[in-house]
């Protein structure tokens, strides 16, 4: 007999609301259910009732942790569908902040894997180091988290090369303090013993489940949307796709922390190209957004964004698609947490670095006395054309 | 302080946690997030309320232990902000619970949540 072990929704730390069920028989995980919807906000719906403008806000607000991959994704689907060219001043600017973010968020995982270790220490030093990157973007954008960056063909604010000097000091303040946090983790026989063979995902695992991103990259899968399908200056500068091949916690721990060093020589490159561009070009004027079909794709730090939109010559989506990389991330658990110890699987949790948030759909709602499934989609469907009957009758 | 995160886009979530570390550290004040709302003075509710929440939020409140000040957080927690027309939205806080005190902004920043919930403290 199985006891059930629910994790949320309310958890104190984890920032996000949502619902695991563990499966115990013992201390072993049986099976593994996790609930969510606590955080929909049906923003592909919200979306339509926007213009293009204003749906760089909404997406933005998507998920917060990766607030720039979603505007990033979304301008190249645009300009894809709008077919412009941005200017390589546009495609430094872009790619400084995407890095940034890659920084901010691995930093705050990092951050946030220590607490579910139990390391709070961690948790409290990574968290200060995160601060000057977020004072970082506080001097670019103007705001700690949510930046406003983007615009179609174009960003909104231009990075003046005066500024460029201490944007440098801060990224070498970063270098030190992340070489001390990788000497701290990787030599620590206690994070060893944690995350070691624990959470494994194979190769295999991976490509079943179609998992994406540090995930994916952590068990030797070679992908990254940056290299795969350039866009803004990552074809122009030098770095390297970071992977391991074991496919544990650990694995995962070392690629993001290796990551972070390529973002932080990514902006330096970029920072080096702008000094070339001229300054306040950045941006194409744009007549109109013809009728047409794109998509967009960009490597969150969690893994691939990839938006789809359709336009039809007006000033609105028709319909916006967003798919974001915790959904099919989310679904490894099966594979990474049945077999393991109660105390191992939320660490294994926590590795692919969720974000629900971003992945929140329709879910399904269960009867909790009888387990019994209430909806499914056709009933679903259902409901919503007899929401619409109603409706007509009353307006009749 | 317990801390109840509606739909919310997570950065005000982020912020109210860095209030915790270092740089903000409201330990100073004698502030502490708890593991459950029957220990909590205050009740930080942040992010727009959707229907499933709305349940859980009214379930949190009624549990708590009274006087409880309510803190809501964000532009979202005050209005609903830009998911306020979203199909799922079930109303901001302070049509669900009484609110306190309102703190907003997108994400407001650290300073302006502990500046809020300090001035909450001398009341
Ligand atoms: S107020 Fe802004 S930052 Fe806060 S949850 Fe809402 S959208 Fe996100």
């Amino acid at each position: 007999m199985s006891k059930i072990i629910p994790i949320g929704p309310y958890h104190p730390l984890q920032e996000e609301p949502e619902l695991f069920k563990l499966y115990c028989e013992g201390e072993i995980v049986k099976d593994i259910k996790w609930e969510t919807g606590y955080n929909h906000r049906g923003i592909e719906k919200l979306s339509e009732s926007k213009t293009f403008d204003q749906v760089f806000f909404l997406v933005e607000r998507v998920c917060g942790i990766c607030s720039t991959s979603h505007p990033f994704a979304f301008a190249n689907c645009m300009e894809e569908i709008a077919d412009i060219e941005i200017t390589n001043r546009t495609k430094y600017i872009r790619s400084i902040i995407g890095e940034l973010e890659r920084i901010h968020s691995h930093l705050l995982w990092l951050g946030l894997a220590g607490h579910f270790l139990g390391y709070n220490t961690v948790f409290m030093w990574v968290w200060k180091y995160r601060e000057p990157v977020l004072d970082l973007f506080e001097m670019i954008t103007g705001n700690r988290n949510s930046y406003a960056m983007f615009k179609i063909g174009g960003v909104r604010r231009d990075i003046p090369n005066d500024k460029i000097p201490a944007i440098q000091e801060v990224l070498d303040g970063l270098k030190k303090k992340l070489d001390l946090l990788t000497g701290a983790v990787m030599d620590d026989p206690v994070i060893h013993a944690r995350t070691k063979g624990v959470g494994v995902l194979t190769r295999e695992d991976i490509i079943d489940y179609a998992a994406v991103g540090p995930t994916a990259r952590a068990s030797g899968v070679d992908i990254d949307v940056r290299r795969d399908d350039p866009y803004a200056a990552y074809p122009l500068v030098n770095w390297k796709v970071i992977t391991a091949k074991e496919g544990d916690v650990f694995a995962k721990v070392e690629v993001r922390l290796l990551e972070m060093y390529e973002s932080v020589s990514i902006i330096e490159q970029c920072l080096e190209g702008l000094k070339n561009e001229k300054e306040g070009d950045i941006e194409v004027p744009i007549d109109e957004i013809p009728a047409g079909m794109g998509t967009g794709r960009a490597e969150a730090p969690r893994g691939e964004v990839f938006h789809f939109v359709r336009t039809d010559g007006s000033n609105f989506p028709v319909r916006h698609k967003i798919r974001a990389p915790s959904y099919v991330n989310i679904a490894t658990f099966r594979k990474s947490c049945i077999g393991q110890t109660i105390s191992d699987a939320t660490i294994s949790l926590a590795a692919v670095d969720p974000c629900y948030c971003c992945t929140e759909r329709m879910a399904y709602a269960y009867d909790a006395v009888t387990g019994k499934k209430l909806l499914n989609g056709s009933e679903l469907v259902k409901l919503s054309q007899d929401r619409t009957d109603e409706i007509r009758k009353k307006s009749n | 302080m317990f801390h109840f995160g509606g739909a919310s886009c997570n950065n005000c979530d982020i912020e109210i946690l860095a209030c915790l570390t270092p740089r903000f550290d409201v330990e100073r004040f004698g502030m502490q997030l708890v593991g459950t709302i029957r220990h909590a003075d205050v009740l930080l509710v942040n992010g727009s309320i959707n229907q499933k929440d709305k349940v859980r939020l009214l379930e949190l409140y009624e549990q708590a232990p009274k006087p409880i000040l309510v803190v809501a957080i964000g532009a979202c927690g005050c209005t609903g902000g830009i998911f306020a027309e979203g199909n799922t939205f079930a109303g901001p806080v302070d049509k669900i619970i009484p609110v306190d005190a309102y703190i907003p902004g997108c994400p407001p920043k650290p300073e302006a949540i502990i500046a809020g919930i300090v001035k909450l403290l001398h009341k």
